[in-house]
């Protein structure tokens, strides 16, 4: 399994073959506040490098969720759904959003690493 | 212009608070823990709010003054009792709404409290109204803190003895180091609780002792979901001067003696509209899944037909789901009709609701 990748959009990715695992950052639910509904891309549906691909909105305000990458969704996480309260507990590992099957690996190297993610988020909110 | 802070700004900021500019104000949005935690805390135990961005208006006077003041105000002030308070609007001639306000009668006139953002027009209205017979002060050497919650009056109470047998919608003088304060058991968040004006010299120290017998400092996000749960409107959303109290659905609000004379400002058309019904009317509304319908949402018929717009929308932590307020056409306003809101293009099913969201506790009769 390849290191965790970070977007500008404070979105996380985790490539595993050709399935990526993509979900927001930990930063980005702190940004967010109480995240109290969480909006998945369809299954069997094909996302765009940086489109939107779902909403997530706290007591506060709606956003975009972007993907990172381009690919067709093959799993989404209805658990975050059902319960967006999750997304605030467990941001980046069991409240990921979507699964993507990856088209164009090289994209993944346009993304940041966990450093270069820390520091942009540091800098950004400031 | 600059941004103004309370006093109690240093506190927010020890209290780890999230500030956003509101009204010209630098106000707490959030602290550490949240709007959800902090609006359940509020319910289930004691929240205090800075609400000293809101305006104290003191007008000083006697006999005249309650005239004067009965031919702004559909109220009867006359037969207001000394420390009660009552919900009202300064309104327009087309009875518009300005301002929704709370006015309580005082020992030497009446205290009006008004929102942040309306409180300096409000004025200068009500000072061209009045014709300067009376002394108005904008009292800007007193904050105003709300403690809500069920837990408030116990915690208040050992702070400041007494508070505890005032009943809702009625205040008084009391004493805190030294210090005259005004208290009255209100609110805005359909809890039971007080609202405190003291001078800003001793807020701190007074918000410090309660927060150490067990309330919290709670934000503004946490008092909007809290007052919209209750079914409350915040002015500038779900009233302004496009709206009358009619339409509003507070005619509650409005005294009837005073509605038989008609003669306040606005009164011409009030009456018209209680005689002949409104064309918009505001009400709740319930969407049927979890998506949030926020201000500005389009309001559609079973027919596809545009019938209005919600003015307020989020998640209710209390009512654990999405709850929203607005105004739609009289002929969608009964309770169960279904409609669907335009949500990022797509529509979804909601039914009209009555309100309050959340059932309110006030403490009417402790004497």
């Amino acid at each position: 399994m390849s290191e965790v990748k970070y977007s500008k959009e404070h979105e996380w990715i985790k490539l595993d073959g050709d399935v990526a695992t993509i979900g927001i950052t930990k930063h980005a639910t702190e940004m967010l506040g109480d995240i109290v509904f969480a909006e998945l891309p369809e299954k069997g549906s094909n996302v765009e490098k940086d489109g939107t691909a779902g909403v997530v909105e706290s007591t506060k305000a709606a956003s975009d969720v972007y993907t990172p990458v381009s690919g067709e969704v093959v799993d989404t996480n209805q658990a975050i759904v059902d319960d967006p309260s999750k997304i605030n507990q467990d941001p980046e590992d069991s409240a990921w959003f979507f699964k993507l099957k990856i088209k164009d690996p090289t994209e993944m190297n346009t993304l940041m690493n966990k450093d270069d993610y820390d520091k942009f988020a540091k800098e950004t909110s400031a | 212009m600059e941004t103004k802070k309370t006093s109690l700004y240093q506190l927010h900021q020890d209290c780890n608070a999230k500030f956003v500019e509101f009204a010209g104000y630098q106000m707490p949005i959030q602290y550490s823990e949240g709007i959800v935690e902090e609006h359940r805390f509020t319910r289930n135990h004691s929240g205090i709010f800075d609400v000293s961005h809101m305006g104290q208006l003191f007008i000083y006077g006697g006999e005249d003054l309650i005239e004067d003041l009965e031919r702004i105000f559909p109220l009867d002030l006359k037969n207001l009792k000394l420390n009660h308070s009552k919900y009202s609007f300064l309104m327009d001639k087309d009875a518009g709404i300005h301002d929704d306000l709370i006015i309580t009668k005082t020992n030497e006139g009446f205290l009006i409290i008004l929102n942040a953002a309306c409180k300096d027009n409000d004025l200068k209205i009500l000072r061209e109204l009045l014709k300067e017979k009376y002394k108005m002060v904008l009292d800007e050497n007193r904050s105003l803190i709300a403690i809500q919650g069920p837990k408030s009056s116990e915690i208040l109470n050992d702070v400041i003895n007494g508070v505890k047998d005032l009943n809702f919608m009625s205040g008084n003088w009391f004493t805190f180091e030294n210090q005259k304060v005004y208290i009255t058991r209100s609110g805005y968040t359909g809890e039971d609780g007080f609202e405190i004006s003291v001078a800003n010299d001793f807020v701190d120290k007074l918000t410090r002792e309660l927060i150490n017998k067990g309330s919290k400092l709670i934000g503004l996000g946490a008092r909007d979901t809290l007052r919209l749960e209750a079914g409350l409107c915040l002015y500038g959303h779900d009233l302004d001067k496009n709206k009358t109290p009619v339409e509003a659905n507070l005619k509650w609000a409005i005294s009837k003696e005073r509605i038989s004379k008609g003669d306040f400002i606005g009164s011409d058309i009030i009456i018209k509209q209680l005689n002949d019904g409104v064309s918009k009317i505001r009400v709740g509304i319930k969407p049927e899944g979890r998506i949030i319908a926020r201000e500005k949402t389009k309001i559609f018929n079973q027919s596809d037909v545009h019938i209005g717009e919600i003015t307020s929308g989020t998640f209710g932590p209390s009512v654990n789901g999405p709850v929203a307020m607005g105004y739609v056409e009289n002929e969608f306003s009964k309770k169960n009709t279904k409609v669907f809101l335009e949500v990022r293009g797509k529509k979804h099913p909601a039914s009209i609701c009555s309100l309050p969201f959340y059932k309110k506790s006030y403490v009417k009769g402790v004497n």
